[in-house]
């Protein structure tokens, strides 16, 4: 059966909508075409590159820690870095980040320590009272139930006309979710100063992604919620960053919100306690590590001679040095008295509960 | 003093709380210009304006995790959900984010929000209108509970809910919204929270219930006392957290107790207390615990509902019961 209207029929055409691709550097690190302005800024284009290798040691020293029993489940970010690090270095101190659980690389460019995201996925509470804005959502677990935070956080900003933007990060798979839909309609109505990032790495956990939806692109969403949207190329991390900038400003600046498609690849399993090769060929692994975003921009640098194997081996010697530190104040830090879950349950324990947390307190002390 | 309904003064507690604190937002389905349907944001649009009086569109889910978003960054939000029946979508953002935000960012993030809903049957109502589950939030940690039962409590808590740093679901019993009037002075005054008010002092039976169905229960008092037994009567009014002490310092005295809850029997919260009684108030029981409570059954449609509801001569027949007992 063909759903296409009767083009016989002549009824007017009321609206048509186009979506973009952003793109600037191939595969292979040759511009496509001009860069924007801020690429010639080489010491932020390094700062680009230096967070993005930072995070991937970080992650893979992780993994590493959860193998050894020394970490919880984690859920790595690998060949993804560039979606967080292209749009966190885009933000303000002021803005405020709402991350899904995948976002490492934005905590970490954001000033959270990386003991303190170690320590969360160690098990405990402390690691989200970090070191990163204060007022910056912690990793969002349940998928995309924190993009009605994020127009909440919006809405403040809007009522209190303050110049400030929230940014919420989640995945393909939260694109199908009711919550993620209903934030960026009321973003929609009511023009609200939001950038969705929507990190399309094409699997949620072992459904990919054409079996998460019939749209050709996830950046169309935003245009039933009556604002633009637009696919980049999230391995590109000049086309991010470019992407996040503009969107940024026009939130800040009254346009209301937009949406980023970074079109990426999870190189990783979903997390420590996935297998992805139960559901997905290695071939298909191993041809998307050529596109991956850490060795496209360390061919552009070094293409441009920013950037050499004396630099590349320092880099990777100092990223090794600070993780290994960071590991070190994350294994050292102290343990909990048990009757401490009672902390921070409400801003005063209430009476009913005292003699549970004393109970405790008493076994614990036993 | 005025004389107000309940709805009445809970339009008046969302007034006086907008106007001593610019951070007080209502949003909600048909909250703004149409002052809810049940009336009880009337004219805060008009007053407040449409930034701080929001009509949302319609989306349960949206309007609990807008008021998380809002409350993190120091608003505060109080969310209406149209009826009772329609708060599940928002049980996702209570149990995983407003309830624990505190806890999960260990102080950095909180979440003062409110979220008011009316609930419960007796109102000849459509079908999905007239649920009572409360227990279902009554057993999220980190959560308030809180139901009025009068128009002077539902002013002094809702104040007391909405000025709370942390978040509360505040259930408003539809039966009642306009059955019952009491003079209510808008002072500003708030009742504290996690308290249960004892209405009626008496030496022979503790009667629990809590929102709409102290209406029964305090005419079951009546009835009783004309029989000659003093029944005493707690409004439980927050169910969580609530108060233990006040239970068992009436049981102890009583010896009997009878609670009385609209909601469905098997784990209602009914349950709780008869538990709470028999860990810790076991040996000044003089006879059995009565739960007089809705059946295990679907709420009917309007015809039969109020073969469902908890009446009058239930809770006094089984006040006497626990009376005669032994």
């Amino acid at each position: 059966m063909d759903d296409t209207p009767d083009p016989g029929q002549d009824f007017p055409v009321i609206a048509r909508f186009e979506v973009r691709r952003r793109s600037y550097l191939g595969p292979d690190g040759v511009p496509l075409r001009a860069l924007p302005s801020f690429a010639s800024d080489q010491d932020l284009l390094l700062a680009l590159y230096r967070g993005m290798v930072l995070t991937r040691t970080f992650d893979l020293k992780a993994v590493a820690l959860q193998r050894t029993g020394r970490l919880g489940t984690y859920a790595v970010s690998l060949g993804q870095e560039a979606v967080s690090i292209g749009v966190a270095s885009a933000m303000r101190e002021e803005d405020v980040l709402l991350p899904s659980y995948r976002d490492n690389a934005a905590l970490l460019w954001r000033g959270v320590k990386m003991e303190e995201i170690l320590l969360y996925w160690g098990g405990d509470e402390r690691g989200n009272r970090s070191s990163g804005p204060p007022h910056d959502f912690p990793f969002c677990v349940p998928v995309g139930s924190q993009a009605p935070h994020a127009a909440g956080v919006a809405y403040a900003f809007k009522l209190r006309k303050q110049p400030r933007v929230a940014v919420c990060f989640f995945g393909d798979g939260a694109s199908s979710k009711g919550d993620v839909w209903e934030a960026m309609n009321f973003a929609g109505v009511w023009k609200l100063p939001l950038v969705f990032v929507a990190n399309n790495n094409q699997w949620a956990i072992s459904v990919p992604l054409k079996l998460q939806t019939a749209s050709a692109t996830l950046a169309q969403k935003a245009i039933a919620a009556g604002f633009a949207g637009e696919q980049v190329d999230g391995n590109d991390v000049i086309a991010v960053r470019a992407a996040a900038e503009e969107a940024i400003a026009n939130a800040r600046a009254g346009g209301g919100p937009r949406l980023i498609e970074a079109v990426t690849y999870r190189l990783g399993d979903h997390t420590t306690a996935d297998d992805a090769a139960r559901y997905r060929p290695p071939e298909e692994v191993q041809a998307r590590w050529k596109e991956e975003p850490i060795a496209r921009l360390r061919s552009y640098l070094v293409g441009r001679k920013a950037w050499g194997k004396s630099q590349e081996e320092q880099l990777a010697a100092e990223c090794q040095a600070r993780v290994e530190a960071a590991v070190e104040r994350y294994l050292a830090t102290g343990p909990r008295g048990p009757h401490t879950m009672f902390d921070h349950l409400y801003a005063e324990l209430p009476a009913a509960y005292a003699g549970q947390r004393q109970e405790l307190e008493q076994t614990s002390d036993a | 003093m005025p004389e107000l309904t309940l709805v009445e003064a809970v339009n008046l507690a969302l007034a006086r709380a907008m106007a001593d604190d610019a951070n007080v937002v209502v949003l909600g389905e048909d909250v703004g210009v149409n002052g809810g349907v049940f009336r009880a944001t009337a004219g805060l649009q008009r007053r407040f304006g449409s930034e701080r009086v929001v009509d949302t569109p319609l989306a349960e889910l949206l309007i609990s995790g807008l008021c998380v978003g809002m409350a993190a960054q120091g608003l505060k939000p109080v969310g209406e959900i149209q009826f009772m029946g329609f708060l599940y979508p928002c049980i996702d953002q209570l149990v995983n984010h407003a309830s624990r935000l505190r806890h999960r960012t260990q102080g950095r993030l909180t979440c003062p929000m409110v979220l008011r809903t009316p609930y419960g049957a007796g109102i000849r109502a459509p079908e999905h209108h007239s649920e009572s589950t409360e227990v279902m939030l009554a057993h999220i940690p980190g959560l308030r509970v809180v139901v009025p039962s009068s128009p002077e409590r539902a002013y002094g808590l809702l104040l007391a809910a909405i000025r709370d740093p942390d978040p509360v679901v505040f259930l408003e019993p539809t039966r009642i919204y306009r059955a019952v009037k009491g003079e209510v002075e808008d002072d500003g005054e708030a009742l504290p929270l996690d308290v249960a008010f004892v209405l009626r002092e008496g030496r022979d039976v503790t009667l629990i219930a809590w929102g709409a169905m102290l209406k029964e229960t305090l005419a079951a008092a009546d009835a009783l006392a004309e029989e000659g037994i003093a029944a005493e009567v707690i409004d439980l009014a927050t169910l969580k957290p609530y108060d233990e002490e006040t239970i068992l310092a009436s049981v102890a005295k009583t010896g009997r107790c009878v609670i009385v809850h609209e909601a469905a029997r098997t784990a209602g919260f009914g349950a709780e207390i008869a538990a709470l009684i028999a860990e810790r108030g076991l040996l000044s029981l003089l006879a059995p615990i009565v739960r007089v409570t809705g059946y295990d059954t679907i709420v009917p449609l309007p015809r039969l509902e109020q073969h469902y509801l908890p009446s009058v001569d239930r809770i006094t027949a089984a006040a006497r019961k626990a009376v005669r007992f032994g």
